[in-house]
């Protein structure tokens, strides 16, 4: 075995990292199966904490807190019909129907293993993939940079709203958030204001604290909808079942799986989008389509394996060009630059030691994934009867003082509060949140990169498609923004020919 | 709280050229054409381009009747007083901490906070208090002695252990 192979084993098994994934995936558990926590809010809520471990322990929790708490979100849903994250929204009403028919235990035992099985898909293409993509992307220079970033940020504003126009008005402010600070490549302190704190920027924890975990706890408070109860039905072998559904299902496990794990690589779509996708593909390519929605198990088999196969994919822009595939991956970011453990290229070529521990941490959580979520399940009641009342104030301080935690500042506290009452007036206006976490998290890169390529061709801009890969991404990026447009032009010359 | 397109259309255009004014006061590097202006200049002026449309939108939408006619549009929350004072006291007890803490000490601050906190969702009064304490103090017995993060002790600087 070479020894990188071998330092990445004795890494990963090291009792500390053992010791912090149990307790991970129980966190994870916890938050995902609590509606109202999301997983991306475990993630952010575990970043202050991590700061403080060694860069294999802190990915080990976030990379098995995350894997958790995605399936754990199946079963309020399945009980109580509230998702316990979004990404199990999708298939909510149909496993609730299947508990009602007293089928509880077909619906989260299709939710446990294929969320595994998702999930180790995942893993086994961001095994393939990552390091074939960091060979490709050696080749890589500030040009073609420029464009990859702004053809995922286009991606990210198309895929994730339905109005793309407010995405774009949402990814702009994020951009423009990213300009505040001395962080730019002519070092003048833009926006500053003469506060000091402001020259090192908006930091980024703090403002995704603030995005994901104290909008949604602002919209706890004034939620009115009275909460519902739980099913009061015992729950039977979860496992039961599972070996006739995977003969049964063989294409929809697989395309489940493909699909999620592309949805996930794509830049700011994740789980919760691939779990919808794939369960309107699953409805209408079902030889049973009019079975959905009264508790029919095939589209839980498909969405619950593409949620968690796009956990996985969201790693592979990740790790090799440092542009997030969702929101998790966009706060793992900020933890692997604050580890030294810079996305690029170079984690794979440097410290190969750290990428295959990486892989082996996500084996090892999905493994764990079908014990512990057995035991969640068994212990699901309990977990839902944890007082909300009392958790969102405490979930609240605990982020107040994780955000302080980064910088030892209380102005990071202020960026927290601020970018959460935004969020939750923005979302509350169909103004998507996930462009402007994208631009935050990549304008610097894009400036950086705009920047350099306009200082090396002099102010030229044709040089932006003068080498071949740039050329090629660059035509994407104008395709995707012009393509829209065109087509429904030709679409309404289209028409107006039929009618005459 | 639903604003119409419009006017969130009319806020973010003004965002967008004041900035544009602002970046014209950012020096230029001599021998070089792209400056520290430019990036925030073109992406305030795509974000006034797109407010411009968000106004036009908003203001059609108004033509039609329905639910995004109104310039300002209530929700379910705003019309149960019991809810529009959690709203504020959820934003006014995070306030309350960022002003106060620094002089009144982690550990009174908190178990503020979580007390004004647990009286606005509902848990019963007799517990609030001791609850919050408790929860405070191991939150920062978890920060403080744990992770070694420096939470100010304020008022308690002689207890300080």
């Amino acid at each position: 075995m070479s020894p990188a192979w071998a330092q990445a084993f004795a890494l990963v098994f090291d009792p500390y990292n053992i010791f912090v994934m149990l307790v991970a995936s129980v966190f994870g558990l916890f938050v995902g199966a609590v509606p109202g926590l999301t997983a991306t809010m475990a993630t952010a809520l575990l970043v202050p904490v991590t700061f403080f471990m060694a860069p294999i322990p802190a990915i080990a929790a976030i990379v098995t807190a995350t894997a958790m708490a995605i399936f754990s979100g199946d079963i309020p849903g399945c009980l109580m019909r509230m998702p316990g994250t979004p990404a199990s929204a999708a298939y909510t009403d149909e496993a609730y129907a299947m508990t009602k028919k007293g089928q509880a235990e077909l619906a989260l035992g299709a939710g446990l293993v294929f969320s595994a099985l998702g999930g180790l898909f995942g893993t086994a293409v961001l095994m393939l993939a990552a390091p074939a993509l960091a060979e490709f992307a050696l080749k890589f220079s500030s040009f073609e940079y420029f464009w990859l970033v702004l053809l995922g940020l286009t991606c990210a504003v198309f895929i994730t709203s339905d109005r793309p126009l407010k995405g774009f008005v949402t990814l702009m402010l994020g951009l423009l958030v990213a300009c505040v600070g001395l962080g730019n490549p002519a070092a003048f302190p833009r926006f500053t204001f003469g506060s000091i704190e402001l020259l090192g920027g908006i930091g980024m924890i703090p403002m995704m604290i603030g995005m994901f975990a104290i909008s949604e706890i602002i919209r706890y408070a004034v939620d009115t909808k009275p909460q519902l109860a739980i099913v009061d039905k015992p729950i039977g072998n979860v496992f039961k079942g599972m070996w006739q559904l995977t003969r049964k299902y063989p294409v929809q496990i697989l395309r489940g799986n493909a699909v999620g794990t592309l949805i996930g690589a794509l830049p700011g779509a994740g789980a919760d989008i691939a779990a919808w996708i794939t369960y309107a593909i699953s409805k209408r390519f079902s030889k049973e389509p009019e079975k959905f929605g009264t508790g029919h198990v095939e589209g839980i088999v498909e969405s619950g394996s593409a949620n968690n196969s796009a956990l996985a994919g969201a790693w592979i822009p990740a790790l090799v060009f440092g542009i997030p595939g969702d929101s998790i991956t966009a706060i793992v970011i900020g933890v692997l630059y604050m580890k030294n453990m810079n996305p690029g290229p170079t984690l794979f070529t440097n410290n190969p030691q750290n990428i295959y521990a990486v892989y082996l941490l996500f084996i090892i959580a999905n493994l764990i994934m079908v014990p512990m979520g057995w035991w969640c399940i068994k212990v699901s009641k309990q977990i839902l009867k944890v007082p909300r009342t009392v958790l969102m104030p405490v979930i609240m301080l605990f982020c107040v003082v994780g955000a302080f935690a980064i910088n030892n500042t209380p102005f990071d506290v202020t960026v927290m509060l601020v970018a959460g009452i935004a969020a939750f007036f923005l979302e509350s206006n169909g103004f998507p949140v996930a462009p402007a976490i994208l631009g935050v998290v990549l304008g610097g890169m894009l400036e950086e990169n705009f920047i350099t390529s306009m200082i090396k061709s002099d102010g030229q801009l044709t040089a932006f498609f003068e080498r071949p890969i740039a050329a090629t991404l660059g035509a994407m990026t104008l395709a995707v923004w012009f393509l829209p447009i065109l087509l429904r032009r030709l679409r309404q010359l289209a028409g107006i020919k039929a009618a005459t | 709280m639903k604003i119409n397109d419009a006017v969130w259309g009319s806020l973010f255009l003004l965002l967008g050229v004041m900035i544009l004014f602002h970046v014209q006061s950012f020096p230029t590097i001599p021998g070089q054409k792209v400056g520290p202006a430019l990036f925030p200049g073109v992406i305030a002026a795509g974000l006034a381009v797109c407010a411009s449309i968000l106004i036009v939108q908003g203001i059609a939408g108004r033509r039609k009747p329905g639910e995004r006619s109104a310039w300002l549009g209530s929700e379910p929350w705003m019309r149960s007083p019991q809810h529009v004072l959690a709203f504020f006291l959820v934003i006014g007890v995070n306030v309350f901490y960022i002003l106060v803490v620094d002089r009144l000490g982690f550990i009174p601050t908190g178990t503020i906070y979580l007390a004004v906190l647990f009286a606005v969702f509902g848990v019963r009064p007799r517990n609030n208090l001791v609850l919050a304490l408790v929860i405070t103090l191991v939150i920062h017995y978890a920060f403080y002695k744990l992770l070694r993060v420096p939470l100010p002790w304020g008022m308690l600087e002689k207890w300080a252990w």
